[in-house]
C-alpha cells in the first residue's frame, strides 16, 4: 500500500489477487507519481485469492482525500464486499467513496490521469466508467 | 420465543458446525460454476464467529445476531461475507429481544429485502435468494421446523436447472445448468441446523 498527500481524489485498487492489484498500483505510480493519493488491496484474510472488508476499509483511509476516493474493483465480490465497506464508512465520508462500473487496470490508471489534474470525484468516476462505454 | 444463554449458544454452535461439517461440499459445488472457495470462505467465517464464544452468547438475540453478521462481513470474503453478513445483521437490527413469531417473519422478511438490496437481485438468478424467498413464504405461512427444513433443501435443488444470471456463476451463462448453486445450498444448510438448534415447533 502507498500513499501520497494531496487534494487530488484518491484511488483505491480492490483485486481478488494482491499481485493484480499492487501492479495495477505500480502502473499508476508510473503513469502519475505521487500526485494522487493511492491505495491498493487484494486477497482474502488468509492471504489467498478473495477480498475481504477489512482491508478495503485500511486502503480507503490510506488513499482518503478531502476530494473523496474512487474505488476500481475487479469481479463480484470485490464490488460486493467494497459497497459493503464503503456503508461501514462514518457518514461524512460515505458520500464521497464511489465504486466505478470500470475494468480495474484500464480504470485505475484513467481514474488516476483525470485525478492528477485537479478533477472532481464524478469526473473520476466518469473517466473511468468511459471504458466500458 | 426467549432464547436462554444455552439456546443462543447451541445456535452458534449449530449454524457454525453444518458450514463446517459441510465445508468440502460448498467447495466442490462452488469448483463447478464459481470460485471453488465457498467452502473455505463460510467455513472461515463460522470459525471467526465460534472464536467470539462465550462471549457472543452473553449478549441478546439481536446484539448476538448483529455481532454474527459484523464477523461474518470482516472474515467470509467473497460476495458471500457481505451477503450473508447482512442477512444476520439487518436481522439482529429487526427483532425485539423476546420476539415472538410474528416478530421473527417480519424481520427475516426485512433481512431478506437486505439481502437483495445488498446483491442488487431477485429470486430467480439462482443465488441464495432462491432459498431465502421460498423459505421465507413457507415460514410466513405458517410452516414447522419440518416445513421450513424441508423447503429449504428442494429449494437449493431446485436451482440445479437454473441458469445463473447474477454472480460469478452468471459468467458462465448455460454452462451454470445442471449444477446446485452453492450459496443456496449453504443458506439451505444454516436454515436448516437453525430451526433444528431452536426447537421451532415451540416457537409460537
Amino acid at each position: 500500500m502507498s500513499n501520497s498527500s494531496s487534494g487530488n481524489v484518491g484511488i483505491v485498487i480492490v483485486s481478488h489477487s494482491s499481485k493484480i492489484a499492487e501492479g495495477a498500483a505500480d502502473m499508476v505510480r508510473q503513469m502519475v507519481g505521487n500526485a494522487v493519493p493511492l491505495a491498493w488491496t487484494g486477497g482474502d484474510t488468509d492471504g489467498g485469492l478473495g477480498t475481504n472488508v477489512a482491508g478495503i476499509l485500511e486502503a480507503i483511509e490510506a488513499a482518503w482525500s478531502p476530494a473523496g476516493v474512487a474505488i476500481l474493483v475487479d469481479l463480484g465480490g470485490a464490488e460486493t464486499n467494497s459497497e459493503m465497506a464503503v456503508e461501514m464508512l462514518a457518514e461524512d465520508r460515505r458520500a464521497r467513496v464511489v465504486v466505478c462500473n470500470a475494468p480495474v487496470v484500464e480504470g485505475a490508471v484513467i481514474a488516476a490521469t483525470e485525478s492528477s489534474g485537479g478533477s472532481s470525484l464524478a469526473a473520476v468516476k466518469r473517466s473511468a466508467e468511459e471504458f466500458y462505454a | 420465543m426467549s432464547l436462554d444463554r444455552a439456546a443462543r449458544e447451541r445456535l452458534v454452535r449449530a449454524l457454525a458446525a453444518s458450514m463446517i461439517e459441510h465445508a468440502e461440499e460448498l467447495t466442490s459445488l462452488d469448483q463447478a460454476i464459481g470460485d471453488g472457495d465457498h467452502g473455505l470462505n463460510m467455513k472461515r467465517g463460522f470459525e471467526a464467529v465460534l472464536a467470539t464464544l462465550p462471549g457472543l452468547a452473553d449478549k441478546s438475540l439481536p446484539e448476538m445476531l448483529k455481532a454474527i453478521g459484523m464477523t461474518l462481513v470482516m472474515k467470509v470474503g467473497g460476495a458471500s461475507g457481505p451477503l450473508v453478513g447482512t442477512f444476520f445483521m439487518e436481522l439482529g437490527k429487526a427483532l425485539p429481544e423476546q420476539p415472538a413469531r410474528a416478530d421473527l417473519v417480519a424481520a427475516t422478511d426485512k433481512a431478506i429485502n437486505a439481502v437483495k438490496t445488498r446483491g442488487r437481485s431477485e429470486a430467480g438468478q439462482k443465488t441464495l435468494l432462491d432459498v431465502l424467498v421460498p423459505v421465507q413464504a413457507v415460514f410466513a405461512g405458517g410452516g414447522d421446523a419440518r416445513a421450513i427444513a424441508a423447503e429449504a433443501a428442494q429449494a437449493a435443488d431446485r436451482t440445479t436447472p437454473m441458469l445463473a444470471t447474477r454472480g460469478r456463476a452468471s459468467f458462465l451463462g448455460e454452462r451454470s445448468i445442471g449444477h446446485m448453486d452453492p450459496g443456496s445450498r449453504s443458506a439451505s444448510l444454516l436454515i436448516s441446523a437453525a430451526v433444528a438448534a431452536l426447537e421451532f415447533e415451540a416457537i409460537s
